[in-house]
């Protein structure tokens, strides 16, 4: 039924179909069980994973990822009352998931005895996860997967195998010493300094062989089965299933948020990933899609409602505090969103817009920094001129640039972004003007205080506790809600559409009518004020401004490089991919302090590789899925381009 | 509907005719040393289907660019319904002229329904204000488009087709889709570049229905072809481009009893009167 010349249903491994049935949810049982278990003998290892009968840490992913397997595995077999799981019926769901707990069991095993030195530091509950999850993805590996007829082998460039070569024998030149002989002694620091790249890239090479390799064996493809239609269910209870979901996204986020040390945190990306992989294979991804789209604002709503909710769910300040952050990235990703993903226009320095609307603010917020000290705007008056600020600044920045095609945009704006931090650092009543302070930025921003609501002090309603940092999520989470709102409404409107339209040909869009001078003006100069209008809301939220927080690039977003990088990661043109994207922009680097130093190069490699394999983004509009794949869709009645499906926080 | 009038260069001054909706004269378009078109005056009217041949590198799709403001021409004037055009091309079309592309230039990756809306751009007005507040004035123009929109893919016979990807049809669905984007701006006259290019026999008839049924709604048409046989269906006045130069206007037997023409499609050389070997002394 599901065979074509492409692709066929066949499994890996030649197990009869009921062992490798059971190996599966088997496997998965065990895996879960083990979080029952002390996997360690000693509270060394981060997490305490030595109390029997309650899981910590990773033992909850290994849980999770055991039960999903062993749950996927009995609803792609047909089990009743679960198929709404896996409505696709295709197993290589089950695999996914199989390979997510697998990897996530192995990888706390291997950190188990690498970091306290020795596999005796295991306990039975160490050794039951890494047996269970091995047993499930053999048993997956024998259902009947979606396969690729074809394996495409092209032989690795002769050109990589020499640098492996040689790159091997560097590292062993250069570490022995006689190798340093060829090099000037002024540069021989880079070398001995930088050893591991002569041992990265060997490896990188030889790991992409294994890939080929490993590939061409499993030809996992991916074959697209109409869904059966779905069970009718009444109103209401869709309505609730839709919120059940936010709720448990809610979960997952807040569980990521929080997580308290790298090994957590690497476990919980690599869950997630696969299981998400797993969830669209199973084809309950689509099934929820058709939810959310038939009940857009209850999705909306619900999302919000779930970003809400994170700082009551949350004891301790510091999460709060980074969820606020993201929320601030992923509402000037959005923004830009406007001028990249929908007009398709470069624009470089963009976190410039948000510092302007930031100094405004705060010049304007009665710190006693600001040269106009004595002069106290309420908050909502302060947000409007930050916002108006950086429109004034975009149409000045816009208005010559923009008649001109090309990338010039791309230039000025760059240069903008530098100007914007030159001159915050010079307006300090030595070098120039007195304005900003210099270096020091304009700090103590009063707290906002809104209807006699005082953002700086904790509340309490009733049994629910909300600090200081939780005032200012709710109050970014308004901010979001006016950008996800503006954009949602332009996307899809005459100016959206001419924007569009632009991007796609300009020609032929002036051909039809469009000013298209004016048209992008108009997109620069909407990206620039929500962009302001954000930092306005950020300079309060944050308590201070100072030119380094607004950079082209630098280690921790906001700054332009990482916002661009969050709207092509997460999807362009759609309003679910920057919030994601930069929430894993955000989240990433904060949690995983060893990556700190080879960050923008982790960037760089991750940004490739989606280019590669993903080039819609993580969260593709249908328009995008098109765009790049050669897919044919069946044709939706509804636009279902920005059904938000997560919220940011 | 309106009577066909054939009438030959010579005698159009003569004849009482009804309103010229183009009137281009004397336009030049020069890249560099090469003169691309080379003086031509060209006239539409009311009701009227006009076509424009002529061998490859003639100069055709390169004039249609002058007229539409994509190119401002070296010299001449072009006139739309008795004023003079501002050398933009949006502002073209607001005046009512509409094109579409040689080389299909639709948005590939919007809807055949989105690509229409985009061309109702100019006869529309809601900004972004009023896109982000959503008032009923809004919803209302925003219904009426789309409503509009629909009308035209189902005129084009795109009706069952608004919700595909453009890239996603088939090339002589393409063609129709461009044609549909362009009428969306309710010109009054209607440029087509090579309509037919790339399409069978039956789609090629079917687009001689659809130019007459556009005819029919009150627009004039240009159009480039090199179909004759879809020329001479169509047209009541061909004009023969060769070397930027105007060389014939007339009806059917005006052009085809022509022997420059002949000649000039077979290839051979016009001895003497070759217009850019005169300009490019
Ligand atoms: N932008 C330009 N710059 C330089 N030369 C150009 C430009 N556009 C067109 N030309 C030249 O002008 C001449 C006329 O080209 P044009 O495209 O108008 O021919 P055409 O009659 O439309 O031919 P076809 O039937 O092949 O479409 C050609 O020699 C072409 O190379
Ligand atoms: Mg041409």
């Amino acid at each position: 039924m599901t065979e074509s010349t492409t692709h066929e249903t066949s499994p890996v491994l030649p197990l009869p179909a009921n062992l490798a049935l059971g190996a599966a949810v088997g496997g998965g049982v065990l895996a879960a069980a083990s979080a029952a278990m002390s996997w360690t003998w000693t509270p060394a290892f981060p997490g305490d994973l030595t109390y029997y009968g309650s899981p910590a840490g990773l033992q909850w992913l290994a849980l999770v990822g055991g039960a999903l397997t062993a749950l996927l595995a009995l609803a792609a077999h047909g089990l009743k009352g679960l198929r709404w799981l896996s409505p696709s019926g295709s197993r290589n769901g089950v695999l996914f998931a199989a390979l997510g707990t697998f990897a996530v069991c192995w990888y706390a095993v291997v950190a188990i005895a690498v970091e306290l030195d020795g596999l005796v530091n295991l306990d039975p509950g160490g050794w039951l996860a890494a047996v269970g999850s091995l047993l499930a993805v053999l048993g997956a590996l024998g259902l009947p997967l979606d396969r690729r007829r074809t394996v495409r082998h092209p032989e690795l460039h002769w050109g990589l195998y020499a640098a492996l070569a040689v790159s091997a024998v560097l590292r062993v030149g250069f570490g022995q010493g006689w190798a340093l002989d060829a090099v000037p002694p002024g540069i021989r620091p880079i070398f001995t300094e930088n050893l591991w790249f002569f041992v990265v890239l060997p490896a990188a090479i030889a790991l992409f062989r294994l890939w080929r390799l490993l590939d061409g064996r499993l030809r996992i493809g991916r074959i697209e089965r109409p869904l059966p239609a779905a069970r009718a269910l009444p109103g209401w209870a869709e309505i609730l299933v839709v919120t059940a979901v936010f709720a448990v996204g809610l979960g997952v986020v807040e569980f990521g948020v929080s997580t308290e040390y790298g090994e957590l945190f690497v476990g919980f990306l690599l869950l997630t990933a696969f299981a998400t992989a797993a969830l669209l294979a199973s084809g309950a991804v689509g099934r929820l899609r058709e939810l959310t789209a038939r009940h857009r604002a209850v999705t909306t709503g619900a999302a919000f409602a779930a970003a809400g909710a994170f700082p009551f769910t949350q004891s301790s300040e510091t999460y709060v505090l980074i969820g606020t952050n993201i929320l601030i990235f992923a509402t000037v990703a959005l923004g830009l969103n406007v001028v990249v993903g929908l007009a398709g226009l470069l624009d470089l320095g963009y976190v410039a817009f948000l510092g302007v609307g930031a100094y405004a603010a705060a010049l304007v917020s009665g710190s006693k920094f600001s040269v106009f000290r004595d002069l106290h705007l309420p908050f909502p008056v302060a947000v409007l001129i930050g916002a108006a600020a950086a429109l004034v600044f975009g149409v000045v920045i816009g208005a010559p640039t923009l008649r001109l095609r090309g990338d010039y945009l791309a230039i000025v704006t760059l240069g903008f972004g530098e100007i914007f931090r030159i001159a915050m650092n010079n307006l300090d009543g030595t070098s120039g003007p007195s304005l900003t302070n210099g270096p020091n930025g304009i700090a103590a921003i009063p707290d906002v205080s809104l209807f006699g609501f005082d953002f700086g002090e904790a509340h309490d309603f009733g049994a629910l506790h909300l600090g200081k940092n939780g005032n200012y999520l709710l109050l970014m989470l308004v901010a979001t809600a006016v950008v996800v709102t503006v954009f949602a409404r332009v996307a899809n409107s005459r100016i959206g559409r001419a924007w569009v339209a632009i991007r796609e040909d300009e020609t032929a869009a002036e051909a039809m009518g469009i000013n298209g001078f004016r048209v992008k003006l108009i997109a620069f100069a909407l990206g620039a004020t929500l962009a302001g209008l954000a930092g306005a809301v950020q300079a309060h939220v944050s308590g201070a401004v100072s030119p380094d927080q607004y950079l082209f690039s630098s280690p921790t977003p906001p700054n332009s490089a990482f916002l661009l990088a969050a709207v092509i990661l997460g999807g362009m043109g759609t309003i679910s991919g920057p919030l994601v994207g930069a929430a894993l922009l955000f989240l990433i680097p904060a949690k995983l302090e060893f990556l700190q130093s080879y960050q923008l190069l982790a960037f760089g490699v991750a940004l490739i590789l989606l280019m590669r394999f993903r080039p819609e983004g993580l969260i593709a509009g249908r328009r995008q899925q098109l765009e790049f794949h050669d897919v044919q869709l069946p044709a939706q009645a509804a636009p279902a381009d920005d059904v938000p499906t997560k919220a940011g926080a | 509907m309106s009577a066909v009038t054939t009438e030959t260069a010579t005698e159009t001054a003569a004849v009482p005719a009804a309103e010229p909706v183009l009137e281009a004269s004397g336009v030049v378009m020069r890249f560099g040393g090469l003169t691309a078109v080379g003086g031509v005056d060209l006239t539409v009217r009311q009701g009227e289907i006009v076509g424009l041949i002529g061998p490859n590198g003639a100069g055709k799709t390169t004039f249609f660019n002058c007229l539409t403001g994509l190119y401002v021409p070296t010299e001449g004037t072009v006139k739309y319904k008795g004023t003079v055009l501002p050398p933009k091309p949006h502002l073209v079309t607001q005046a009512g002229i509409a094109r579409t592309f040689q080389n299909i230039r639709l948005f590939a990756n919007m809807t055949a329904l989105e690509n229409v809306l985009v061309g109702r751009h100019t006869r529309t007005k809601e900004g972004l204000f009023s896109a982000i507040l959503r008032g009923p004035g809004y919803r209302r123009a925003e219904a009426e488009s789309r409503e509009r929109a629909r009308e035209l893919l189902e005129f084009c016979g795109l009706g069952a087709k608004a919700d595909h990807l453009a890239r996603n049809l088939p090339y002589g669905e393409q063609r129709k889709l461009e044609i549909a984007r362009a009428l969306a701006s309710d010109p009054g006259l209607l440029l087509l570049d090579e309509p037919t290019a790339g399409m069978n026999p039956q789609e090629t008839r079917a687009a001689e229905e659809l130019v007459f049924a556009i005819r029919d709604l009150g627009i004039a048409v240009l159009v480039i072809e090199h179909d004759m046989k879809f020329i001479f269906n169509l047209c009541d006045r061909t004009a023969v481009l060769v070397q930027g130069r105007k060389i014939v206007e007339g009806d059917r037997e005006t052009v085809q009893n022509d022997e420059r023409v002949v000649t000039a499609y077979l290839g051979a050389p016009l001895e003497g009167t070759t217009a850019a070997q005169e300009d490019g002394q």
